[in-house]
């Protein structure tokens, strides 16, 4: 069966927001879901996008390596993204990712046995004031993670919790403003 | 000692007569549905512009002198008024909610706590240059923002704020929300409307503008969150009110954004020609750590040297270009002095290589081969005399080269740095000595 045979009216629901001559502005909405559903895009999902948006498997490809968050090879359940950019790398990102690296046992591209993990370099995840910064998939950023936060979290994913249901230690990540208030997310 | 007495232009967060507004609701409980926003006066600006003409709205904003906030500070109602007259063909707004210049956080909570202004400011630019189809293309990571937006135009759509005859003014209007999947040069405006079309997103060749051909070869705008939000209270308020804050070219408030190790990193909305000692200290606390410089305005920005001279600089356009370096998106951020800044601007490097599309050489083998390369070798000790004097010959050649801007923006905080820190280049290159790593960071 094909990935999108039992989404007809989501797809037409994607379709509806662009314009007849614009059909291929769906292909990334598409591309997403596959992402978000599977962990990665096989090359069989790349062929049925194309037939979907009217282009070629090639032009799908092409398009998929240009984004960061589009994997042409399988991740692990939870896809960990280590935000490595400036700021993060001031407040500690690269001895984050040496922890994970560490504790997990892998290097990016690869998956841990048990299927759970795979871990990621991403740029500035436009949360620079909670670095350093992590997110988990396609869900809300996991903010100041301290290495007490960061342990905390892999054992609650372990645990399978879903990530809103994981207590982690200390700051929950803020946006603080000229009215003083540190609001936690 | 008396309290200082402000008069004049509003040019500090501490006067009196400065309030937020673009910021307000940020933080506040459920600031977010349209129940809170239309309790505090919410949809009340687009009402005002709709009963007003198009044109009128366009001077409105014109002489409110409000300049784009996605980093160019192209003046907004110019841009608008670029837009051809209404000829039958279809018009887009377009809101670039890519928000990815390192150090830059301010769109995302506008998106987050206050979506209904965001989309009131696209209802308010859509109706100035006759669109009656928006798109906001936001950048795939930033989830929340994504949630919240989704369901604030739903509520919108439910109560005929979005649709058909708004208001029962006669205008109509649809709002679509498109994601990004993780590519910096998707911010730049025509990359942006390639990657929304579903092609690869490469920058387009200018001319011709989006005004004259955009999205799908249609007469399109483009403009940044803040930007769109920044109308809806010129309009709510007045073009004179807007242009009472700030200094002779650059008006109004801004969202300056705070990051490094300072006491309260985070936003911080205030008058534009705020210096950056009052933003710094006042504000955000004062550092937590010695720092040797800051970035002003994102990663792009040279960076200046942490000193009397630099913290007592407004923070307007004008006065940073005078210093060498550029407001940008208002991104402010802090570099500790245990950090080489040679490590610094490598990671700044690399992050650009990193983006670049690889349309046009010089930056595809100048930033992302050359640039990087260099770093990486004078990074880890294995510079050679001659080493500095090449990457400056490097950004010669480049700057000024490229097919778009992104390549420049790689080259500025190097030229930057290289100005004002340029010993601590020759240091490592003499001694053959790696940036250091042996400060823990992380806790
Ligand atoms: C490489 C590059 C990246 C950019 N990224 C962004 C961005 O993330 N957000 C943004 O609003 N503008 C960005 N811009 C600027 C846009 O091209 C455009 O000028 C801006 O969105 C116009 O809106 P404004 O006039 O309201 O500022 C970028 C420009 C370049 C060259
Ligand atoms: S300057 Fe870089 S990002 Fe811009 S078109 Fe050239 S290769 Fe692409
Ligand atoms: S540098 Fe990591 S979120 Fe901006």
């Amino acid at each position: 069966m094909g990935f999108f045979d039992d989404k007809q009216e989501w797809l037409a629901e994607v379709f509806s927001q662009y314009p007849p001559e614009g059909r291929r502005a769906a292909l990334m909405p598409l591309l997403r879901r596959v992402q978000q559903e599977e962990g990665w895009i096989s090359p069989l999902r790349q062929e049925e996008i194309a037939q979907l948006v009217g282009t070629t498997a090639t032009e799908v490809a092409g398009v998929m390596s240009f984004y960061t968050y589009f994997q042409s090879l399988p991740t692990g359940k939870y896809h960990l993204q280590v935000c490595a950019t400036l700021s993060c790398a001031i407040g500690g990102a690269d001895e984050l990712w040496d922890e994970l690296v560490q504790t997990l046992g892998i290097l990016q591209g690869e998956v841990t046995p048990d299927g759970l993990f795979s871990i990621q370099k991403v740029e500035c995840l436009g949360s620079c004031h909670t670095a350093p910064v992590v997110q988990v998939g396609d869900e809300p950023y996991v903010e100041c993670v301290t290495k007490a936060r960061l342990h905390a979290l892999l054992q609650g994913l372990r645990e399978g919790k879903r990530l809103e249901e994981i207590r982690l230690p200390g700051k929950a990540g803020h946006v603080v403003h000229n009215a003083g208030d540190e609001v936690v997310a | 000692m008396s309290a200082p007495v402000f008069s004049g232009p509003i040019v500090s967060g501490r006067d009196p007569r400065f309030e937020r507004t673009l910021y307000k609701h940020v933080g506040v409980k459920d600031s977010w549905t349209l129940e809170y926003y239309l309790s505090h006066g919410g949809y009340g600006a687009a009402k005002k512009a709709l009963a007003m003409t198009p044109e009128q709205v366009v001077e409105e904003v014109k002489k409110s002198g409000l300049r784009g906030r996605g980093g160019a500070g192209f003046p907004t109602g110019l841009k608008w008024s670029f837009m051809p007259k209404p000829s039958g063909k279809q018009h887009y707004i377009v809101c670039n909610a890519d928000e990815s210049e390192p150090g830059s956080f301010k769109d995302r909570y506008l998106m987050e706590d206050d979506p209904h202004q965001l989309i009131e400011g696209m209802i308010i630019a859509g109706y100035a240059i006759h669109a009656t189809k928006g798109y906001i293309y936001i950048r795939g990571e930033y989830r929340r923002a994504y949630d919240r937006l989704i369901g604030a135009i739903q509520e919108a759509y439910a109560k005929g704020y979005l649709g058909q005859n708004l208001f029962a003014l006669g205008f109509s209007f649809d709002l679509y929300v498109h994601r990004g999947a993780g590519a910096y040069i998707c911010g730049e405006e025509t990359a942006l409307m390639n990657s929304l079309e579903g092609l690869r997103a490469n920058p387009r060749l200018k001319p011709p503008f989006p005004a004259q051909a955009g999205l799908w070869g249609k007469p399109t705008t483009i403009n940044n969150v803040e930007s769109l939000c920044s109308v809806v209270h010129i309009l709510d308020r007045g073009a004179d009110w807007f242009a009472l804050m700030g200094t002779e070219k650059s008006k109004g408030h801004k969202l300056y954004q705070v990051s490094g190790p300072f006491k309260r990193p985070g936003v911080y909305e205030l008058p534009m020609g705020t210096t950056f000692r009052e933003l710094l200290y006042d504000w955000a606390g004062g550092p937590t750590e010695p720092i040797q410089a800051i970035i002003p305005g994102g990663s792009s920005c040279p960076p200046l040297p942490w000193n009397d001279d630099t913290l007592d600089t407004p923070m307007d356009y004008e006065s940073l270009v005078a210093k060498g370096s550029l407001l940008g998106t208002g991104g402010v951020i802090g570099i500790p002095a245990s950090m080489s800044m040679v490590d610094a601007m490598w990671n700044v490097t690399r992050f650009y290589g990193h983006e670049s599309c690889g349309k046009c050489t010089p930056c595809r083998e100048g930033v992302s081969g050359w640039m990087v390369g260099l770093f990486e070798k004078i990074g880890t000790g294995r510079g050679r005399p001659g080493d500095v004097e090449l990457l400056e010959d490097l950004l010669d050649q480049i700057e000024g080269r490229s097919f778009c801007a992104l390549a420049d923006a790689a080259c500025w905080p190097v030229r930057g740095s290289l100005k004002h820190f340029r010993e601590q280049y020759v240091d490592l290159v003499e001694n053959a000595r790696a940036v250091e790593r042996t400060v823990p960071r992380w806790r």
